[in-house]
């Protein structure tokens, strides 16, 4: 089986350039994208996070102040202080960046709270945030990001939480006793992102095959090259060619 | 070797020679009851099996014909799409995307496409928009034709797949013509569309809304009334709405249930609240009501396309922005979609800016503000949602698309457990996953 590290033919003046943690490198070794469009030109991503590290201040509009008043009513100021680090409006989306640790809590007051009633977990899902938006990455900065989309089917109405753990200790309680949707979404988070879910059933790999290696879709899996026969010829890695970022 | 002693093949000396008599005997009686009771029997089915949907792989724990647990096992057509957006530009993920779910392409690239447009801020113009409800409703038939035709095919009623697969192929013209390409169009693009719909498929699509109506209609008259087909389908399946909200299922299968759940109505996108439509549902939570609602939406896809098709105003199908939209005029050859001969004079023969900014916008791309954002569409199966991230580059950060196919088919345990071996098959037919969209 090839598994992951198999990057035969990899040229090791392109390995140099590689993502292993650093700031990817664009085209003739630039940084940034040199972009013309002039789109990204306003722009501003915050450095070493495409997610944005601030917080909307209240009111966050729409339904977004009724159901975060709904949520503090049903958990206490107390535990929601606790357990809502920051809140995020954008793009007519709300988040709450929620500490794994209260994350049960809140989940269940979700879905049960009767001025809540987020019924369907529409989507979890994983982002690894390493080396995103720029050079200036913090070692042990929590990269990997636990995205659940709650939908409440009574109210029609959309939700994000956002759980952040480190690679090292990626452990987050999982929902999958509240909402059984969440089994397999969380099978296929532990598969391509190695986040474990404390709790769950049977967390084992739904996608790759069992006895596979590593975690796939984290930034810094090595990525195969193509061998090709000709004029001894390879196709780079992906994330080694020569491109714009 | 003592044959006289054996119970169930008593023998007795006759002028012929020894004859034998075999009888079964009484196994409750030989083997006590007990253990009649823990006679378990794994049966593996798949992923190579005509009746598991796809690349499918059961494991059923049998007692009897009764299936005491059901375990699905996935991941064979896994080919790491999501990955693969990562590496290429925003315009060339819909390309990927398209071949997810190859039953509904078009909706994997619609909800895609919203998801870039709404990280983008922008809106595609109202061409756009009614080509796209356009579309997809013919998608939407065809992908229920395919349901309908498998079901069938795996109920044993052979004829229904030949009249499925025959209807299908009528819209599958029409979208080779529209888009160039029978499946995995990449037609809908961030921004708008790759190119306005060719000369006479206004007319092609009205003749098939005229034949249409008839081929539905010898659907009903060859499945619907039927004894057997009923016997098949009913109580098969059974999953009510508390069963499918706790496990996410959505589609068909929660409108079967009675909740008439549809994304189109409760959270239009593409002016879906403009049209007249309405969303079948059925009581029967089992396979029977799922089929009734398929067969339902097909007629109510019908009247959304006539309706779209009467609202088509000229103008244009990409945005005006050229920093957005693709630069070439895209255009429909003999050989299959290019570059319109007319965009290639100009910009090898007129215009240096011209090429350089169509090199520029094919090779790098154009940046994506930094964000996150969660589309939600109703795709045949389900709620389709693209969570897209961009980090502020040419790039996608992150594309996860929650399939409808992959969060239905955890429902397989809870419809067939308990009941018949045979009900699983009609339980997962009914469920519809697409193995494509569940794997990725």
């Amino acid at each position: 089986m090839t598994g992951p590290g198999d990057r035969s033919g990899e040229d090791a003046v392109v390995g140099a350039h590689a993502p292993s943690g650093g700031f990817r490198k664009g085209a003739f070794g630039v940084t940034g994208s040199g972009d013309t469009s002039g789109f990204g030109g306003l722009v501003r991503v915050e450095p070493g996070g495409a997610v944005a590290l601030h917080s909307t201040d209240r009111p966050y509009g729409g339904y977004f102040d009724e159901v975060t008043d709904a949520l503090i009513e049903a958990v206490g100021q107390a535990t929601y202080d606790a357990a809502v680090q920051r809140v995020l409006v954008d793009r007519g989306e709300i988040t709450y960046f929620v500490g794994r640790e209260h994350l049960l809590t809140l989940v269940q007051a979700l879905r049960d709270d009767e001025a809540l009633r987020f019924e369907l977990c529409s989507s979890v899902s994983g982002v690894d945030y390493l080396d995103s938006g720029g050079p200036a990455v913090t070692p042990g900065r929590p990269r990997l990001h636990v995205v659940y989309h709650l939908t409440s089917m009574t109210y029609r109405r959309r939700i994000r939480l956002e759980v952040a753990v480190t690679a090292e200790d990626p452990h987050v309680p999982s929902v999958a006793g509240i909402y059984p949707t969440a089994d397999w979404h969380e099978r296929e988070t532990f598969d391509m992102f190695g986040i474990v879910f404390d709790g769950h059933p049977a967390l084992t790999r739904i996608l790759m095959p069992d006895d596979w290696d590593g975690h796939p879709q984290r930034k810094d899996y090595p990525l195969g090259g193509v061998p090709v026969e000709y004029h001894d010829a390879t196709i780079p890695p992906p994330d080694t060619r020569r491109s714009y970022r | 070797m003592s044959t006289t002693s054996d119970p169930y093949a008593g023998s007795r000396e006759t002028t012929e020679g020894r004859v034998y008599t075999v009888t079964g005997g009484d196994w409750d009686v030989t083997l006590g009851a007990d253990q009649h009771g823990e006679e378990r029997l794994v049966v593996n089915m798949g992923p190579q099996h005509p009746s598991t949907h796809g690349v499918l792989r059961l494991v059923l724990d049998l007692e009897g014909e009764t299936v005491t647990k059901a375990r699905v096992v996935i991941g064979y057509l896994h080919t790491g799409i999501e990955k693969n957006t990562e590496y290429r530009t925003w315009v060339q993920g819909t390309t990927f995307v398209t071949r997810m779910d190859y039953l509904s392409p078009l909706f994997n690239e619609a909800g895609y496409c919203l998801a870039v447009e709404k990280l983008l801020g922008i809106e595609a113009p109202q061409r756009a928009q009614t080509i796209r409800v356009l579309v997809m409703e013919l998608n939407r038939i065809a992908s229920h034709l395919v349901a309908l035709a498998t079901f069938g095919m795996e109920m044993g009623a052979l004829t229904g797949m030949t009249n499925g697969f025959r209807e299908r192929e009528m819209i599958l013209d029409l979208l080779e013509e529209i888009t160039g390409l029978r499946m995995n169009h990449a037609y809908i693009r961030p921004g708008g569309l790759a190119q306005d719909l060719p000369e006479g498929s206004v007319e092609h699509i009205r003749e098939f809304l005229r034949i249409m109506p008839g081929r539905v209609a010898d659907f009903h008259r060859l499945l619907t009334g039927q004894p057997i087909w009923q016997a098949r389908l009913k109580d098969a399946g059974y999953l009510d709405v508390t069963g499918c909200v706790a496990l996410g299922v959505t589609g068909p299968i929660l409108r079967a249930a009675g909740l008439p759940w549809d994304l189109r109505k409760v959270e239009p996108y593409l002016g879906y609240d403009t049209y007249d439509f309405e969303v079948p549902t059925a009581d029967t939570c089992d396979a029977w009501g799922r089929y009734l609602v398929r067969m339902a939406e097909v007629n109510e896809s019908l009247k959304l396309i006539e309706q779209a098709l009467e609202r088509l105003e000229p103008g244009p199908v990409m945005v005006e922005d050229k920093k957005i939209a693709w630069p070439a005029q895209l255009s429909l050859g003999a050989d299959g979609m290019g570059n319109s001969l007319e965009h290639v004079k100009h910009i090898m023969g007129q215009s240096m800016e011209a090429l350089i900014h169509h090199f520029k916008l094919v090779t790098e791309g154009f940046r994506v503000p930094a964000g996150q954002v969660y589309v939600p569409i109703e795709s045949p199966r389900g709620e389709l949602g693209y969570h897209v991230v961009s980090d502020g580059s040419t790039r996608p950060w992150r594309v996860h698309v929650r399939d409808p196919s992959f969060v239905n088919l955890q429902a397989t345990a809870a419809m067939s457990e308990g009941g018949m071996i045979a009900d699983v098959i009609a339980a997962i037919a009914s469920i519809d996953p697409v193995m494509g969209g569940v794997d990725r």
